[in-house]
């Protein structure tokens, strides 16, 4: 068990150190990093200035070796707009995101699991060709517009939920939610409808039928519990992807996470905070993907007793 | 398990026309996305001035009546400029991101993922670590870092999107042809000593393209979104250029008094990206033997064949 997580531990490792290095990389092939963290209209004093102070005229591994050294410290530099320390302002933003993220993921995944288990009952039923469509159409419809839509109807013609903000308490978390959700519920929805109808076709369900086990307990127990691993991949997947939408629902409801800071950041051209934000998410992925892994080794034993077998 | 599939439809070569006629929802989306291809090369001489020129006597002219001209049917925004003149001009930019971006992560992703899936070996490891890592990152975080650092423009965005969908080619062309290259037909090839590109030209390309194909349709939607959400964010398309997107970003401060400034495109999007997945799903039955008699045998036949299968 614990050699399966430390190889996995380690292949998730890659990616982060690629985006770290990533951003390292481009930013100098770009040629001098002051341009990109000064205004558009500083002068060329200012920017030798800035250079020697944050050791751009050093060769380029000693530059390296200097910024793994403050990514290792969460050391990005300060703001150039607030004069903070950009670690601090992407730590601050993060939980607001975290809670948002926690709070769809959670809703999408119940949501998931009682429509997918009523679509696998009846394979081409009803219910199932609504929710295939309604899942299809989830796919197709741009978040940013739904927000747009879901203000325009709720908060302007309605006028029962805000517009933005995090004011409102309960009430301005359904619009962010509700958007957010779209999506991977209805992605969620389909693997789970996918898994179930093989869960129950197979020779245990029969077994635990035969036996004379209610039809709840056949899908909560036996059905459920095998169809849960491959949901849990496709949901960690879809955490990862949150963070796209997340961008573009948090700039439009003013949510003060993590997403707004870095679209915020891009527009003023702060790109010290904006690194920051992005290792930030960058190491939450990387510790989510441990978490996933830990999830299914505990849900499926033959992962566990392989893991097992291999140490 | 045997399926309807061996008649004497599946026998013959597919009329892909008649199936899509007998479908009429994927025969809809198909008729959609060529109108929208049509205005994508057309829709700025059809447009004609109204979409770059406003007339200031017609500012926020509510949609919906003809009294102006057909081009003012969906209303007129803040400068009087003809919305459905608009959306049309902005459907050529959205498609000459979304087309380039298919093609280009088609192009190599399909390329390098049959090499790595033939050869397997260290190249297929090198390519698939490569693969998680670019799709282990939102896309469009990568996309905002970059589009920072290089100021956005129509090439950088293709050259963003396009890194960040080629694994999903990829990966889907290395499994096939990791799969195919133990085949006895491709073992033949080899034993005759055809050179490995040529193998992969003429034996795995062919059999994995439908594969691709679907995939392509599905990412189609997908790019176009990613690229509308970048304009809306206001670092993709960049004003005077308008796209879809970036045009209910723009219509967004008047929610309020002109909704459809910003509903309108915004729904010219989904009808455009629900047409691809429609027609996405009937790709994928057609090209698929075993699936095929789905769109070939009618329907009130189907159900009297369907239910032994059910019932096996």
């Amino acid at each position: 068990m614990l050699t399966f997580l430390r190889r996995r531990a380690l292949t998730s490792l890659l990616p982060l150190l690629a985006v770290v290095l990533g951003v390292f990389v481009l930013a100098r092939l770009t040629g001098n990093p002051a341009a990109l963290y000064l205004p558009e209209n500083a002068t060329a004093e200012a920017r030798e200035q800035f250079s020697a102070a944050n050791g751009f005229d050093k060769p380029i591994w000693a530059q390296l070796i200097d910024y793994f050294a403050g990514v290792a410290r969460l050391d990005f530099g300060t703001s150039l707009r607030t004069g903070e320390d950009a670690a601090t302002m992407a730590l601050r933003a993060f939980p607001a995101t975290l809670q948002l993220a926690v709070v769809t993921m959670v809703l999408a995944i119940a949501v998931a699991i009682v429509v997918g288990c009523w679509a696998a009952l009846r394979p081409n039923g009803l219910a199932d060709r609504v929710s295939g469509m309604l899942s299809m159409t989830a796919a197709s419809v741009p978040d940013f517009w739904l927000a747009i839509l879901g203000i325009w109807v709720f908060a302007i013609i309605l006028g029962v939920l805000p517009t933005s903000g995090v004011d409102a308490g309960g009430a301005s978390w359904v619009l962010p939610i509700a958007v957010l959700m779209v999506r991977p519920a209805g992605v969620l929805t389909q693997v789970v409808r996918g898994a179930m109808i093989s869960a129950l076709g197979s020779p245990y369900v029969k077994v635990a039928r035969a036996k004379g086990a209610s039809e709840g307990r056949v899908v909560a127990r036996h059905a459920l519990k095998n169809a849960a691993p491959p949901a849990l991949t496709v949901a960690g997947d879809l955490a990862v992807g949150l963070i796209n939408g997340a961008v573009v629902v948090e700039s439009i409801f003013g949510w003060p996470g993590i997403g707004k800071l870095m679209i915020d950041a891009i527009l003023q051209r702060d790109f010290a905070v904006l690194q920051a934000a992005v290792a930030l998410t960058a190491i939450s992925i990387f510790v989510l993907n441990i978490a996933i892994d830990i999830g299914y080794a505990l849900l499926d034993a033959r992962v566990r007793n392989k893991a097992g077998a291999a140490a | 398990m045997t399926s309807p599939a061996d008649t004497e439809e599946a026998a013959t070569k597919p009329n892909y026309l008649k199936m899509l006629l007998a479908d009429p929802l994927a025969f809809i989306a198909a008729i959609v996305l060529l109108v929208v291809a049509f205005i994508a090369v057309f829709g700025r001489q059809l447009a004609g001035p109204t979409a770059t020129q406003g007339d200031l006597a017609l500012s926020r002219l509510a949609p919906f009546s003809t009294d102006h001209g057909w081009q003012y049917f969906l209303g007129g925004d803040l400068l009087g400029r003809s919305l459905l003149g608009r959306l049309m001009v902005a459907t050529q930019t959205t498609m000459s991101v979304s087309v380039p971006v298919v093609l280009i992560s088609l192009v190599i992703g399909a390329s390098v993922g049959m090499w790595a899936g033939y050869h397997r070996g260290w190249r297929e490891t090198l390519a698939m670590r490569i693969a998680d890592v670019v799709l282990s990152f939102p896309s469009l975080l990568m996309a905002v870092v970059v589009l920072y650092i290089f100021s956005p423009s129509i090439a950088s965005i293709i050259a963003i999107l396009a890194v960040t969908r080629i694994p999903v080619y990829l990966r889907t062309a290395r499994a096939e042809s990791a799969e195919l290259q133990s085949r006895v037909f491709v073992d033949a090839a080899r034993t005759f000593g055809t050179p490995s590109g040529a193998i992969i030209r003429r034996h795995i390309f062919p059999i994995v393209l439908p594969t691709l194909l679907t995939v392509a349709t599905l990412d189609f939607c997908y790019v176009m979104l990613a690229e509308s959400s970048l304009s809306f964010l206001g670092i993709g398309v960049q004003p005077p250029d308008v796209s879809w997107g970036l045009m209910v970003a723009q219509g967004r401060d008047q929610l309020r008094t002109q909704w459809w400034l910003s509903v309108l495109p915004g729904l010219a999007i989904v009808i455009t990206t629900v047409s691809a997945n429609l027609l996405a799903s009937w790709v994928r039955l057609a090209t698929d033997p075993g699936q095929r008699w789905r769109l070939t045998t009618p329907r009130r036949r189907r159900r009297r064949r369907a239910v032994p299968v059910l019932e096996a």
